[in-house]
């Protein structure tokens, strides 16, 4: 999806990660796979999970509209990391696995967290037929296109179907992400044209939902740069058809760098390199004790895309081990429609 | 200029060395005090937290085998896959020591305390096998292993990740799962998924922690008023040094010093004496705390060789509490006296011919206010509420006492003036009101220490006499005895019986709802132990026989409360069985109701229900201990010699008993501090007063002696003055601000012995304020007197 688990799993609070986060700034782990410039993708092996790189996810976003007539967001994300390449049955797995799970609403943002050890099957993913799991949290279905999907807190639940209207779309070069000028860089694809539906389920109330979901699919080894401190990414779907992918990571010293992909339905992608895509706050709120940007200006110049990207909820605050902002957000301006934010690193 | 004005006022603490030393000293106590009671506060907290944590560890329900055997890896797997949320945990016995493995990534963070070394290893201990054990433990493992030494962990007990314990133990099952208290909507029944498996429910019957929280509470209330006391007393300190200068002052500026200059300097040069004061008070009640506590660190240091956390540190909180403490109290007094010196022309005197009227005027006011506030604590005292009002309650009784202290004084002095012929007792009389608005600072100071002591005094007696019952009710075994599986719990009770020795079962518990709210269902055996420890809020007859026979029920004090259900209601049992409540018995530290019933009944309620843990009671702990490991094969790890345990509360109890007390003697010092400081203060006023008394024929020891007499006399009103208002203190501690905070009452006792040593002390401190005012006064030189004729002259 984008570069936030490389910082995510930085900022993990537990002494795996805390303790080793200065080695793993800015440069290779000894044992791990990195990736290549010039990727050759096996599908559907490649849905599945690659045990050694140090860092994978399987991030699934979707814009909904409830037979209420609300609009809804929805998050479900499954992370894996690894203590060392490979991986081993039983207890002594170096494979750790992590979920996220959310759903927001106008005025409510619900949030749940689930984390397990691999090698006894309490959390995994297999390609064919696809199912990605931890606990009773599943996406699964019998191949990439036509998926289950289902979570569950103390206090909301989901249970969707989705199936896609279009082909995978490959970030950077042909799905080689660059992250920083330095070349961190990451394997990033994407199935951004599902149709979901289901129903959602907020304490007591149940609510018949539809919409469009958007799945990423990343892995890599290699971290951030050590000046770089945060990140913006946004997944956009324009009324037009078109739909943009684009992050700006926030360094140290105050400038960014960015990378975007705008395509279609149809499967034309064009990359756009670091500068080109533009996102500028407009407003902030306070939100769990910070200030996060709630309102942007994103523009595309070539492409004449100057849009004011709002969210739905200010307080779409995921406070789970690694405390992040993640929401759905409403397009206006020169294009209008609908997508996702997440914001991380804010202090 | 300035550099003259700076030096003219220092040189005045040049010239007056014992007047610096009482303004510094008056400072450091006031901040001193406070200071201490937070030491003690924090101190006492971290121990207690060790003590309560190492008393209860079953804090979280969990899942356990109907049948006694260990609970497979894919029963685990299968309930995390059905959206039951549990974390394994792995125990066993190897050469003695108990092996505790569990999954740190999934279990609660609070499940075992980890040892410091386990975070920083956290990714070896997955990446692999190591243990982490006590020093003194490390004999018993196997050499090949990898010991990662703590002293954190108790003696007997080593902790691993699941992985290496299971491979240790050479099984790959789970002895329980721990439940996580919050679980997803929608989970499938237990018994669709895991029908072999049961919840055990966690067993607060030895949290202390609710008892020792309601201690602290107390004692951040006294911490509070030491914090009024302390402000009363830097304010009548800084007023003394200004009363003292303020010819000085007048000197300066005729002599054409601007007065901004002045203020800006004497400003400058308080805040100065400020920060050095109170620096100084706050290291004397760090070292006062210190120097009693280290009995409280040795003991656990002795028990489980663990050091106590945060053992009396210099906190960021008290330097910092501290220090506003001292700069509230000497800015208060600072901005009134730098107000009256800029008000005050030049060449005038500081007249006191009108302090009559003024002071007059002052009472009335005092009058009314002291009745408004009085009136609002009793006012409060008919609402029921919240904590913040128990506070607000104790907040306006103390102020409204302390404002009406010099308007019953000054009536009781006029009362007693006119009762009496004779001329000196009516002089007497009327020069100790006319001394009121100097000394009623420091009277107002006295009457809130000894009030505080007295409430603190109760307030800590009746809670230690509370807590010493407890832990004789829920800790009286003196060894507690843990099995893994039911045959074992019958070679155990067999083993009891074949020794003549009495075995309680204390795990035979459950809840259940009952209108609405969770109720605990505990059987008990009801013998030797339950008869003699167990004390009643209310009985009927014979209430341990009903029990034991089935036919009646025992419930505690918040069962009672929640339901209004009292002695001879009827209480519904969960199998619809209905049972009368033959007593009713005090639980301090549960937070839920408990209803007790027999053993018998228990059992035919939950059959599968059987007691893993036993208390046994016995003169020799450590023997049996060492029996039963020999006899029965149970590992050490398995026993707690819950005497030590007791001993241990004991013991941390009794070090914060002998610091409260010193405390007591600190506050009254500093009150009596406050005496002697504004007894100073008047001395040089007085002159004028006393010159008349003198030349009409009273000796200047008789004229001393009075003045003696008159210092005792009012901390002997102050006193009884005092006793009510702290008794109502203690009152409120107890039956309302603990009630609000943890839902109970305490029982409050008298100790009229304790009032009478406070009475004494507060006696004394005024005696020993009085001694050297009243030794200048007897030593004045005879022309210092008759000088004020020729002045007036």
């Amino acid at each position: 999806m984008n570069v936030k688990v490389f910082l995510l799993l930085l900022l993990l609070p537990t002494p795996v990660f805390a303790q080793g986060s200065a080695e793993l700034v800015g440069r290779e782990i000894e044992g791990f796979a990195t990736p290549s410039p010039d990727p050759v993708f096996n599908f559907p092996a490649d849905h599945g999970a690659h045990p050694d790189y140090r860092l994978e996810w399987w991030y699934l976003a979707a814009n909904l509209r409830g037979s209420d007539g609300q609009n809804y967001g929805l998050q479900w994300t499954l992370f894996r990391t690894a203590l060392r390449p490979g991986e081993a049955e039983g207890w002594i797995s170096p494979q750790i696995w992590f979920a996220h799970a959310a759903v927001t609403t106008a005025d409510a943002h619900y949030v749940s967290e689930r984390v397990a050890r691999g090698g006894i099957g309490q959390a995994g993913v297999i390609a064919t037929p696809f199912e990605a799991w931890i606990d009773e949290w599943s996406l699964s279905g019998p191949e990439f296109d036509r998926l289950s999907l289902n979570a569950t807190g103390s206090e909301f639940g989901y249970q969707m179907s989705l199936k896609a209207t279009g082909p995978l779309i490959f970030h950077g070069n042909k799905g080689y992400s660059v992250k920083s000028p330095e070349g961190q860089a990451s394997y990033y694809y994407s199935q951004p044209f599902y149709d979901i539906a289901g129903t959602l389920q907020l304490r007591d109330e149940t609510i018949e939902v539809t919409g469009n979901a958007w799945l990423d699919r990343e892995w890599s080894s290699q971290l951030l740069s050590d000046n770089q401190e945060g990140w913006d990414w946004f997944g956009l779907s324009l009324d037009d058809g078109q739909k943009i992918m684009g992050f700006r990571v926030r360094q140290t010293d105050g400038d960014h760098y960015t990378a975007a992909t705008i395509f279609n339905e149809t499967g034309t992608a064009k990359p756009l390199t670091n500068g080109v895509f533009h996102a500028e706050p407009l407003e902030t709120a306070s939100v769990a004790g910070r200030d996060i940007p709630v309102v942007w200006r994103v523009t595309l110049p070539e492409q004449n895309i100057n849009v004011t990207v709002r969210a739905l909820n200010h307080q779409s605050w995921m406070g789970v081990s690694i405390p992040y902002w993640e929401g759905p957000v409403a397009v206006s301006g020169s294009h209008s429609g609908r997508g996702y934010l997440e914001m991380m690193g804010y202090q | 200029m300035t550099q003259h004005v700076l030096r003219a006022l220092l040189s005045y603490w040049y010239r007056n060395p014992l007047q610096l030393f009482a303004f510094l000293a008056g400072l450091a106590l006031a901040t001193a005090l406070w200071s201490g009671v937070q030491a003690i506060n924090a101190e006492a907290r971290a121990s207690y937290g060790s003590a309560a944590s190492t008393l209860d560890k079953g804090q979280y329900d969990i899942l356990v085998s109907r049948f006694d055997t260990p609970i497979p890896q894919e029963t685990y797997i299968r309930l995390r896959r059905s959206g039951w949320l549990v974390s394994p945990v792995v125990e066993g016995n190897l050469n003695g020591i108990r092996l505790i493995g569990f999954d740190s990534l999934s279990s609660p963070h609070d499940f075992v305390s980890p040892p410091a070394t386990w975070e920083a290893t956290l990714d070896r201990i997955i990446s692999g096998p190591k243990l982490f054990a006590n020093p003194d433990s490390k004999d018993q493992l196997p050499t090949m292993m990898d010991i990662i030494e703590d002293a954190s962990i108790e003696p007997g007990l080593a902790l691993g990740d699941i992985g290496t314990v299971q491979t240790i133990l050479g099984v790959e099952t789970n002895t329980y799962l721990i439940l996580y208290p919050d679980q997803p909507l929608n989970q499938p029944a237990l018994e669709v998924v895991a029908p072999e498996l049961r919840i055990q429910f966690s067993q607060p019957t030895t949290d202390i922690s609710q008892l020792t929280n309601s201690f602290h509470l107390n004692l951040t209330a006294f911490g509070f008023l030491s914090f009024a006391v302390g402000l009363f007393i830097v304010h009548s300190t800084v007023g003394l040094v200004f009363e003292q200068r303020r010819a000085m002052v007048r000197s300066l500026r005729t002599m054409g010093a601007p007065l901004r200059t002045i203020i800006s300097l004497i400003t400058l040069e308080m805040l100065g004496f400020v920060l050095a004061g109170a620096t100084l008070g706050i290291l004397v009640g760090w070292l006062i705390a210190a120097a009693l506590m280290p009995g409280v660190a040795a003991t656990l240091q002795g028990l489980y060789g663990a050091s106590v956390a945060g053992s009396l540190q210099l906190r960021f909180e008290w330097w910092a509490s501290g220090l506003t403490l001292a700069f509230l109290g000497v800015g208060s007094s600072l901005s009134v006296y730098l107000w009256q010196t800029s008000r005050t022309p030049i060449l005038a005197h500081a007249f006191v011919s009108a302090w009559i009227e003024t002071h007059n005027r002052l009472l009335r006011y005092s009058a009314i206010g002291s009745i408004i506030l009085l009136l609002a604590a009793v006012s409060l005292l008919v609402i029921p509420g919240s904590l913040a009002q128990g506070f607000l309650m104790l907040g306006c009784l103390l102020t409204g006492g302390a404002i009406g202290l010099p308007v019953v004084l000054s009536r009781c002095l006029s009362a007693f003036g006119h009762a009496t012929n004779h001329p000196i007792f009516h002089w007497f009389c009327a020069d100790t009101r006319q001394q009121l608005s100097g000394l009623s600072l420091a009277l107002m100071a006295l009457l809130l220490a000894v009030s505080a002591n007295i409430g603190i005094s109760t307030m800590v007696a009746s809670f230690r006499l509370t807590f010493i019952g407890y832990l004789d009710q829920a800790l009286a075994p003196e060894l507690y005895v843990g099995v893994e599986t039911t045959a074992e719990a019958d070679a155990l009770e067999a083993f009891a019986r074949s020794k003549n020795l009495e075995i309680l079962p204390v795990d035979m518990m459950t809840t259940w709802q009952s209108q609405g709210q969770k109720v605990q269902l505990l059987g008990i055996r009801v013998g030797n132990t339950y008869r003699e420890t167990r004390r009643f809020i209310e009985s009927g007859d014979s209430p341990w026989d009903r029990v034991a026979g089935g036919e009646a029920i025992i419930v505690n004090e918040q069962y009672a409360r929640n339901f209004n259900t009292w002695l001879g209601d009827t209480v519904d049992l969960p199998d619809g069985r209905t049972l009368p409540i033959a007593a009713i018995v005090s639980d301090y530290g549960n937070v839920l109701g408990q209803v007790l019933v027999s053993e018998a009944v228990f059992q035919s309620i939950h059959p599968e229900i059987r007691a893993l843990q036993f208390g046994l009671r016995t003169e020799d702990p450590d023997a049996l201990g060492k029996e039963l490991v020999s006899s029965l094969g149970l590992p050490k790890g398995a026993m707690i010699d819950q005497a030590s345990m007791k001993q241990m509360a004991l013991d941390l109890f009794g070090s914060t008993f002998l610091i409260t007390g010193a405390l007591n003697a600190l506050t009254l010092t500093v009150a009596g501090f406050g005496i002697f400081m504004s007894l100073l203060a008047l001395a040089d006023r007085r002159i004028p007063q006393l010159a008349p008394v003198w030349a009409i024929g009273l000796s200047r020891s008789q004229l001393g002696w009075t003045e003696f007499a008159r210092a005792v006399v009012l901390a002997m009103f102050v006193f009884v003055f005092a006793i009510p208002f702290g008794l109502a203190v203690a009152w409120i501690l107890l039956k309302r601000i603990n009630v609000a905070a943890f839902g109970w009452e305490l029982p409050m006792y008298l100790f009229p012995m304790d009032y009478l040593a406070i009475g004494g002390l507060a006696v004394l401190s005024a005696v020993l304020a009085a001694t050297w005012p009243t030794l200048r006064l007897m030593r004045l030189p005879p022309a210092r007197l008759l000088k004020e004729f020729s002045s007036e002259r």
